[in-house]
């Protein structure tokens, strides 16, 4: 595993913060940097007392219950109209959803 | 019993309906007064609602009384108003998760649960503040501003339900919805002195439940006796094909449960109080309530014995990584592009760029910190070590009550380690504002059902205390025949229910 933290936890960088709302898709300015990277070092901090409690025989668990595919009928049912489903667009034109450029400038 | 329409529990106002004693119409204008009375807004009142549909409720409500005037009422509970926390799709009706980046959105299908309360023929009185995307323990994380306490209002509601439970305690509304992640409808229900059920997992479809956390998130009742809260989870319970994880199989009958449990009788059920849930750091007028509803028990002829579940003490860590990375990757889908809020920034941004301006603009603090929490918890190199490690953890817990439910029948302990602080008084200290949830996150871990049911005021400061009831998954009637039993010795020794000590509101208008 290439970047696997050493042990004891690193208290998370406001930079590291900065990175994770990049992939996180938020634009935060700087207060609220200074604001949240200490809140969010302080919690990690709490929520690494789990490390290492449970051994490699234990199982993990994603849900409460047991997960089975459920299948229907391939029939067609109504679903929304194109006017319904638009109908919170922030923008529309000729019943298509209006969405801002996709390619940079450069493309 | 009172003349006040808005006094009395949704079984009453069934039988009133029923015996052609009052109209749908009569009892709906009556809670929509009281909310016109007593709501008033974010600055002052209590604030439990966010929409109300006041339009929408009568015309259902006077539909309600033509049905039974020809002799065809769709259900018992046909004509009896109701509240839906706005995390609830509802078809025509605003439904805003309590975030800025939903503000005005109307959706064009309801959740399966709206779906079945209309289908009964409850009027919906309107949707019920929370906190935004239902992160929280107090509903100051709403955008739209906090709900108050009716009991202190410089006080909190509990949260992130806090709209719904606050509406019940105020009489704006017989009962409500809310839904519970992590606590969210029984601590609300705890430090407001209402009833609040999380089901089992999948026992209510979560179809139309904007999604704060799959594999935890449950919708159920929150009343102001054990009996409605039986009544409305039968209604809104059972199968659903349209979501995937709602379990296919029935329940034992709920409300039979309720009505057994509130003959007092508790001969040889077997009482577990899980030592993980009190001692140290708990608030003491909680725990002497707590002890003296458990003594209550005791003389009801149940057997009471101290139970151990070790890995209850990292259920608060476990929750807390598990939460974040589902909700990072639920509220991935508020991009800006099909449907809310779009902010646009100068010059000629991209599509990305629209998303980032609209996700900081529509976004609070606690949502943002959560994200990116999860996002950490998910990233390369650190999911073995947080998130892996959590869903290991889980099976811990979920083994804790496997054994525990071996030697006992349900387990107890108070709802939260507090009655309901002040507003304001957490709200910078993420932290001592999660621990609010220790008693309650672990059912939500395993999937269990639990029950609040109020226990008393504290002595300290008067305020309602919580008594919690947790049992095996699917045997929810559990229950409700403990809590029934207990609120019928508590409500014998108080003389009445515990709401009737509230203060009386102001009005706002």
């Amino acid at each position: 595993m290439p970047d696997r933290p050493a042990e004891p936890v690193e208290a998370i960088s406001r930079d590291e913060v900065a990175r994770l709302a990049d992939l996180a898709r938020i634009d935060l300015d700087e207060a609220e940097l200074d604001h949240l990277a200490p809140q969010l070092a302080v919690i990690l901090e709490s929520v690494a007392s789990i490390r290492g409690v449970a051994g490699d025989d234990v199982p993990p668990t994603s849900h409460p219950i047991p997960l089975a595919n459920v299948f229907r009928e391939d029939v067609v049912v109504p679903g929304l109209t194109a006017e319904e489903a638009l109908a919170g667009a922030p923008a529309s034109e000729n019943g298509r959803f209006s969405v801002p450029r996709i390619l940079g400038d450069e493309q | 019993m009172s003349n006040d329409w808005t006094r009395r529990t949704a079984a009453e106002l069934a039988e009133a309906l029923a015996a052609g004693e009052v109209t749908s119409v009569e009892l709906t204008r009556a809670h929509l007064d009281r909310i016109a009375a007593v709501d008033g807004d974010a600055t002052s009142g209590i604030h439990a609602f966010l929409h109300v549909d006041t339009e929408g409720a009568l015309a259902q409500a006077a539909a309600s009384d033509e049905r039974r005037a020809g002799g065809t009422p769709l259900h018992p509970l046909d004509g009896v108003p109701i509240a839906v926390k706005d995390v609830l799709t509802t078809k025509g009706l605003p439904t805003t998760c309590g975030s800025k980046i939903l503000e005005g959105w109307v959706p064009p299908y309801d959740a399966t649960v709206v779906r079945r309360l209309k289908a009964a023929g409850l009027p919906i009185l309107g949707k019920t503040n929370m906190d935004e995307f239902a992160m929280g323990s107090s509903t100051e994380h709403s955008a739209y501003g906090p709900t108050r306490n009716p009991w202190d209002q410089t006080r909190i509601p509990g949260g992130s339900g806090g709209g719904s439970a606050a509406a019940v305690a105020s009489f704006e509304a017989p009962f409500a919805i809310g839904t519970d992640t992590g606590g969210s409808i029984r601590q609300p229900g705890a430090v407001t002195g209402t009833v609040g059920v999380k089901p089992t997992y999948g026992a209510v479809s979560r179809y139309g439940l904007i999604a704060l956390a799959n594999s935890l998130d449950q919708a159920g009742p929150v009343t102001r006796t054990v009996l409605d809260a039986a009544l409305l989870q039968e209604l809104i319970g059972g199968h659903d094909p349209l979501d995937s994880t709602s379990v296919d199989q029935p329940l034992p009958s709920l409300v039979d449960a309720a009505r057994q449990g509130a003959t007092g009788d508790l001969t040889g059920v077997r009482i577990g109080v899980v030592s993980e849930m009190s001692g140290e750091g708990w608030q003491p007028g909680v725990m002497a309530r707590f002890q003296e509803s458990v003594d209550l028990l005791v003389k009801a002829g149940a057997e009471v014995v101290e139970v151990s579940c070790p890995s209850f003490v990292h259920a608060l860590a476990t929750y807390y990584l598990i939460l974040p990375a589902e909700c990072s990757s639920n509220l991935a889908k508020f991009d800006a592009m099909r449907y809310g809020l779009r902010v646009v920034p100068d010059g000629n941004p991209s599509a990305e760029d629209v998303m980032r301006a609209t996700r900081d603009a529509g976004f609070g603090d606690e949502v943002k910190r959560r994200i990116i929490l999860g996002t950490y918890a998910l990233s390369s190199g650190y999911y073995d070590a947080y998130y892996g490690q959590a869903q290991k953890v889980r099976t811990l817990i979920s083994r804790d009550f496997e054994a525990a439910f071996e030697r006992v029948d349900v387990l107890v302990s108070p709802t939260a380690p507090t009655t309901a602080f002040e507003l304001g008084e957490k709200l910078d200290d993420p932290l001592a504002m999660y621990l609010n949830d220790l008693a309650t996150i672990p059912a939500n871990l395993a999937g269990t059902p639990g029950i609040s049911v109020p226990a008393g005021l504290a002595e300290e400061d008067g305020l309602p205390v919580g008594f919690q009831i947790l049992a095996p998954a699917l045997a929810d009637d559990r229950c409700y025949r403990v809590g029934a039993a207990l609120e019928a010795l508590l409500t014998a020794e108080w003389g009445g229910p515990l709401l009737d000590r509230a203060p009386a509101l102001e009005e706002t208008r």
